[in-house]
């Protein structure tokens, strides 16, 4: 299959590029385009990010995780395209310089770029959006400086904007792809050639998978792009609720539901990091059954139907019913993810992530605690909670401590014991059993004084 | 003049626009291989059997070597000749280099370097403090102890005394940079080497020693790093020595850089520690005695341990003035990676340990933490002794010692060179008069302008009210010795020429990391000529321009070389002016250079025309520049003399916010005054400061080092060692510099600013302690790193415990 982008302004066509090949290394090994770095090779540091613009507009990615088949029919802008074809710099970059915003350099392109995204789509929460670079000189005070300082300054006009024709599109992809990868172009598709080859491997975001080729350097042989089945995106409000494409980004998944659900909101901007989300998709998120990632406990705690499908047979299961045991999903062999689905509903939910940093790490406990109330009262309570057992689960026990019950400190400090009934979590490098369980705990009684007004968010605090 | 002037880093537009190349990025010759080296899984043990026939048979392998294959030296030890490039027989820790894989890219080496079956037998590892003490496993024959005064007999007629224990962890140094070299072979054997490191000397000694070549043959450039810490002063040996031996037996280009996860794995990091102390002290909390023991976890090797530890103790009294203070240090061997520099080198441990003794008393007392800092802080003074006379030391004659190496071997002992102190000096426990403080007048100013006082009292009526949320505040000092202390390190080279159209290329012994040197020692170039910065040439740090550099660490970059380069402008000048007054009929005095002029007599003339003028009339327009720091003199055994030629100080009021029900926390203001002496260039001054507080607070708070109970590093990537991210700064960040010149006789006047300030994080951490004492009565006990788990551990204890 051919690949087709624009790089810098330039189209490129690659036939049958190694389906696994990143960006990151083909940027760098093969077009000399040095400025981009390999840091962390994994998604975690930014200095590879590049700005990605399709017709959704223009997004940070990690290049180090990022498959060339996945950027068809987009431009991709490197540090080396940010800079006019006159060599004048871009307002990020002038502003990096005069505010002292690099020491070492190293992770300056990385930054650069992330800021220059943000810069072009208006965004001026420059915490969120720089959450994902990380730099070791600074301790990042010039470059917050730098990045206000450019705030009012123009976009430059020679950026990819998406109005912006995109590359010719070549023929369907699907009948000219080699029998290792493939890249269907709607969902039935993807039925179709998922039934023919269960084995193959879904790729998504590439946010996990792709670190199963740059850290456990497996060959992932046959290998199924969903990137081009524009159907099993989007997010769309139904009169049931709301249906989430798998392929739908965390980001747009944070876009459409956190003005209903602001907790869920604010969760979901510590999810990953900028480069994450645009690029990390629930539905991938979901199937790989991850027992530490916060998509599914806060699906969870919201009533989410999960639908699947193979060939043309579809089914449906509550989500929590979907994770069996640890990395054990009740998924049949050719069977993906099709969309998930969320019940109209009030908003009464309380999402917690606790992690050792607070931007851009895994969650030690993860807890989505949906509390609706009533004349002081709980109503039909769903708790789900990520690092406390092998799996995405709900703490059954303590919801039926809590349903029912009055609003009072005595309820909760029965849910929280019934909360030791529901889990026995592990100890592991992010934190000790004792210490999830005691968090966990925690998190319901911060809900209480949340819900009784009490002030409990350290980031609502200043000096 | 360009000096005081805050210029941008030299390199800010080549950063921004991605034109910075760094050692991966040069471009390569055709043919050039890429390495990778076979990892042991096992923390102790022998191998018993290696079979690497898979890892040969794999895709684009070349060709694997072993220590059999080894032509000469097959060590990479910056010390102690106990580190073997490639095991030889026996591992030492999980991660350690077993073989090397050469092939034709650096995919093909990483995938075929796991393809190795090793068998071996496994012993059991001694991983942790407690085993290393259990077992005696420890480098050097036992303690090193300094002393001044009588401590057990201060202790026993202290009005108080209390005793604790804190452990400390250790720290990854994660430059974004990887680890990273090629080398070139060149005819006759020769080796060019590009290195990311912060010691091309050392470089340049162990691939000599690994070829079998003089190190004439050897050539090591290094225009820049992406980031260093301390962590390329020794651990870029490994990769550079195995390029070389690969390109001499494969004739072709190699290069090697290590993956995030393998850096992470294979490198030495921060030394963790613990320390004990038994202190006394009067019902103000002056101290009367301290005893303080340390146990530094060095990991498998020594690599830099011993002076690690050594400025661990050397920086046990920080700002405070100890009558009676012992220190007893034990460097303890384990079966894990060998600890190694890291901005601060052992002194960040031995402040943490001091700055955890004033928290301690002043929650015993009931006490203002600050107020228990003051009343032991060393007198204000900055009158300057005499110098003493120093003869040079005498180095070992042992040829395989890498004598520019900070883990070089003890010298005989000097302690009869050093005069007795005259009994009217402040004194550290290691007997060098502290005559230069200023600590008093600095922290009074920075508690003034942060309004210590009152935030303290609005912070503890806030948190009379708050049922779930708790602030704390503290301020803390840094006291930082300068100069490295095996002495003989304190010198430095540089070579500046004059080109006959008024451009100067300037090199000197120093490495550029991000900490802009290079800009620094270019405005001290810019204004010994009188010229604009633009006419200043910065080139890469290279062993044939300026050779038996010292590493560029010990925050001395700028102090040795910004003067090795004033003296090659200052001969280059005199040459000049004395040539230009002879034409111009002047006296050599009058010879002025300014504003980009050499003004002689009533003649003025552009540099340029200058410069042609004197190559015309046959002036040498090139000319070396050397410095060595006077005034030192050190016996690290029996811890007495004079280590230090001056000190920096600094000081920080860190507020932090934490929440009890998980113990999460944040930082929400920082206020730093801190005294880089004239600053050279105050934009890039603050820039280490903020940096340095930025990573000295994430190494007390988020950066935890897990590892299991087999050895193996658990935190091996971003995704689970977590260093501060862009929201972990603090939401105020108030930062100045004091505004006084060194009172030494330094480049300018200015002083070393590059590990200081990571001491200033310490506040950060005190601060938390703080907020941990608003929640109950007992002592709270925070350990570190103080991640969320820690705080909420220490809540418990100060709810749960009994008050003092």
């Amino acid at each position: 299959m051919y690949v087709t982008f624009s790089l810098n302004g330039s189209p490129v066509t690659l036939n049958d590029p190694p389906p696994t090949k990143t960006l990151l290394d083909w940027l760098r090994e093969e077009r000399a385009l040095t400025g981009t770095k390999e840091g962390c090779n994994e998604g975690d540091c930014g200095a590879c990010t590049v700005m990605v613009t399709d017709t959704l507009g223009a997004a940070p990615l990690n290049a180090c995780i990022l498959f060339l088949p996945q950027l068809h029919g987009k431009h991709v802008t490197t540090v080396e395209g940010l800079t006019a074809p006159d060599g004048t710099l871009h307002p990020v970059q002038t502003a990096m310089i005069e505010h002292h915003g690099s020491q070492c350099g190293f992770c300056t392109p990385g930054f650069v770029m992330s800021m220059a995204t943000a810069h072009l789509n208006g965004d001026t929460d420059h915490d969120t959006a720089l959450a994902g670079n990380l730099c070791r000189c600074t301790g990042y005070a010039p470059i917050i400086r730098a990045a206000i300082a450019a705030e009012g300054v123009d976009a430059p006009p020679y950026l990819p904007h998406p109005d912006l024709r995109f590359p010719p599109k070549t023929a369907n992809a699907a009948a000219t792809a080699p029998a290792d990868h493939f890249h269907p172009e709607n969902s039935d598709e993807l039925a179709e050639i998922y039934t023919a080859h269960p084995e193959a491997t879904l790729i998504a975001g590439a946010t996990d998978v792709g670190l199963w080729v740059t850290k456990q350097l497996r060959d992932l042989g046959q290998v199924i792009f969903l990137s081009q089945c524009r159907d099993l995106g989007g997010v769309s409000k139904t009169p049931e609720g709301w249906r989430i494409g798998a392929m739908a980004t965390i980001a747009q998944v944070e876009r459409s539901l956190a003005p209903r659900f602001p907790s869920l909101g604010v969760m979901l901007r510590r999810y990953g990091s900028a480069q994450v989300r645009a690029a990390a998709t629930l539905g991938g998120n979901i199937a790989n059954g991850s027992p530490i990632g916060d998509g599914s406990p806060a699906m969870i705690a919201l009533g989410a139907t999960l639908h699947l499908r193979k060939g043309e047979t579809r089914r449906s299961m509550p989500l929590e019913d979907f994770f069996v045991a640890y990395g054990k999903q009740d998924r049949q062999k050719g069977e993906f993810v099709e969309a998930i689905t969320i019940p109209d509903q009030e908003d009464a939910l309380y999402c917690y992530k606790l992690s050792k940093r607070f931007d851009q790490d895994i969650s030690a406990v993860c807890g989505c605690l949906n509390l609706p109330v009533e004349n002081d009262t709980f109503g039909a309570v769903r708790l789900a909670f990520g690092g406390m057992a092998g799996t995405p689960a709900r703490a059954t026990a303590a919801e039926a401590a809590l349903s029912g019950q009055p609003v009072s400190q005595d309820t909760i400090e029965t849910a929280m014991k019934a909360l030791a009934v529901d889990f026995k979590p592990l100890t592991d490098m992010r934190a000790s059993s004792g210490y999830r369980m005691e968090a966990a705990q925690n998190m319901l009684l911060r809900a209480y004084h949340t819900i009784t007004g009490s002030q409990t968010n350290i980031h609502e605090v200043r000096a | 003049m360009s000096v005081t002037k805050p210029l941008p880093h030299d390199a800010a537009h080549l950063h921004v626009t991605g034109a910075a190349r760094y050692v991966d990025d040069i471009a390569t010759p055709a043919g050039t291989l890429h390495l990778a080296f076979g990892l042991s899984t096992l923390a102790r043990g022998k191998i018993t059997r290696m079979d690497l026939s898979a890892v040969r048979a794999a895709a684009d392998v070349v060709a694997v070597l072993t220590s059999a294959d080894l032509p000469f030296a097959n060590d990479v030890s910056p010390s102690n000749h106990d580190e073997p490039l490639l095991a030889d027989g026996s591992v030492h820790y999980v991660g350690q280099p077993l073989f090397v894989v050469i092939a034709n890219s650096h995919l093909a080496a990483r995938k075929a370097a796991r393809l190795a079956e090793v068998e071996t037998d496994a012993e059991t590892p001694i991983l942790t403090i407690d085993q290393a003490m259990a077992a005696n496993s420890r480098f050097e024959e036992g303690p090193r102890i300094y002393a001044k005064g009588d401590a057990p007999a201060a202790l026993k007629n202290a009005p108080h005394r209390l005793s604790g224990k804190i452990e400390i962890g250790g720290q990854e140094h994660f430059y974004l940079e990887g680890q990273a070299a090629l080398a070139l072979p060149g005819e006759d054997g020769e080796m060019l080497i590009q290195s990311s490191t912060q010691h091309p000397t050392e470089i340049q000694h162990k691939v000599a020693e690994a070829i079998g070549l003089p190190m004439h043959a050897v050539r090591v450039e290094t225009r820049r790093m992406g980031g260093g810490f301390g962590g390329k002063e020794s651990q870029g040996n490994a990769l550079a020595v195995a390029c070389a031996v690969a390109a001499r037996a494969t004739g072709r280009p190699c290069k090697m850089r290590y993956d995030r996860d393998d850096d992470m794995v294979i490198t030495g990091k921060r030394h963790d520690f613990r320390i004990e102390y038994d202190v006394g002290f009067d019902a103000d909390g002056v101290l009367k005695a301290v005893d303080f023991t340390h146990y530094a976890r060095c990991g498998w090797a020594m690599d830099l341990s011993l002076p690690v530890a050594d400025r661990a103790m050397l920086h046990a009294d920080n700002a405070y003035n100890l009558d009676h203070a012992r220190i007893t240090s034990h460097r303890l061997k384990t079966n894990t990676q060998s600890a190694t520099a890291f901005r601060g080198f052992g002194g960040p441990q031995g402040v943490v340990g001091i700055e955890r003794v004033m928290d301690h008393i002043a929650a015993h007392l009931g006490l203002d933490p600050l107020e228990v800092r003051r009343v032991n802080f060393y007198r204000d003074s900055i009158t300057r002794t005499a110098s003493v006379d120093t003869a040079p030391p005498s180095l070992p004659d042992d040829d395989h010692t890498d004598a520019t190496s900070r883990g070089a071997q003890a010298q005989v002992s000097q302690a009869s060179d050093v005069p007795p102190n005259p009994d009217s000096l402040q004194t550290t426990p290691y007997h060098q008069p502290v005559s230069d403080c200023i600590i008093n007048a600095l922290v009074t100013r920075l508690a003034d302008s942060a309004a210590y006082a009152q935030r303290r009292e609005e912070i503890a009526r806030w948190n009379a009210q708050q049922p779930i949320l708790k602030r704390g505040i503290a301020l803390t000092p840094v006291k930082f010795g300068i100069s490295f202390t095996l002495t003989h390190l304190n010198q430095a080279g540089a070579l500046v020429h004059v080109y006959q159209d008024g451009s100067i290329h300037l090199n000197h012994g120093g490495t550029e990391m991000g900490q802009g040197l290079f800009q620094k020692v270019a405005q001290v170039a810019a204004s010994e000529f009188g010229v604009p910065l633009e006419q200043i040439k910065i080139t890469a740090t290279d062993t044939a321009k300026v050779p038996n550099t010292s590493a560029t660490a010990a925050s001395s970059g700028t102090d040795l070389n910004g003067m090795a380069v004033v003296n090659a402008c200052e001969t280059i000048r005199k040459r000049m002016a004395s040539h230009l007054a002879q034409v111009h009929q002047c006296a050599t005095e009058d010879i002025r250079f300014a504003e980009g002029h050499v003004f002689a007599g009533a003649e003025t003339l552009t540099f340029a025309e200058a410069a042609q003028s004197s190559y015309l009339a046959r002036v040498s327009l090139s000319a070396t520049g050397f410095y060595k720091t006077p005034d030192i003199q050190w016996d690290r055994i029996k811890g007495k003399g004079r280590p230090f030629f001056y000190f920096a100080y600094g000081a920080a009021v860190t507020e932090v916010v934490i929440d009890t029900l998980t113990g999460e926390n944040r930082i929400l203001r920082a206020d730093i005054l801190h005294d880089a002496g004239q600053s050279l260039n105050p934009a890039l001054d603050i820039g280490q400061i903020e940096g340095g507080y930025v990573q000295g607070a994430g190494w007390l708070t988020t950066e935890e080092l897990v590892w299991d109970d087999k050895g193996v590093l658990k935190t091996r990537a971003p995704a689970t060692y977590k260093i501060p991210a862009v929201s972990d700064r603090p939401d105020v960040f108030n930062v100045a510099l004091w505004d006084q010149p060194n009172p030494a006789k330094t480049v300018y006047r200015s002083k070393a600013v590059g590990e200081p300030p990571l001491m200033l994080g310490v506040s950060a951490w005190s601060a938390l302690a703080d907020a941990v004492a608003a929640c109950g009565p007992a002592y709270g006990d925070l350990q570190t790193p103080a991640t969320a788990e820690a705080v909420l551990a220490a809540i418990t204890r100060t709810r749960n415990g009994a008050a003092e």
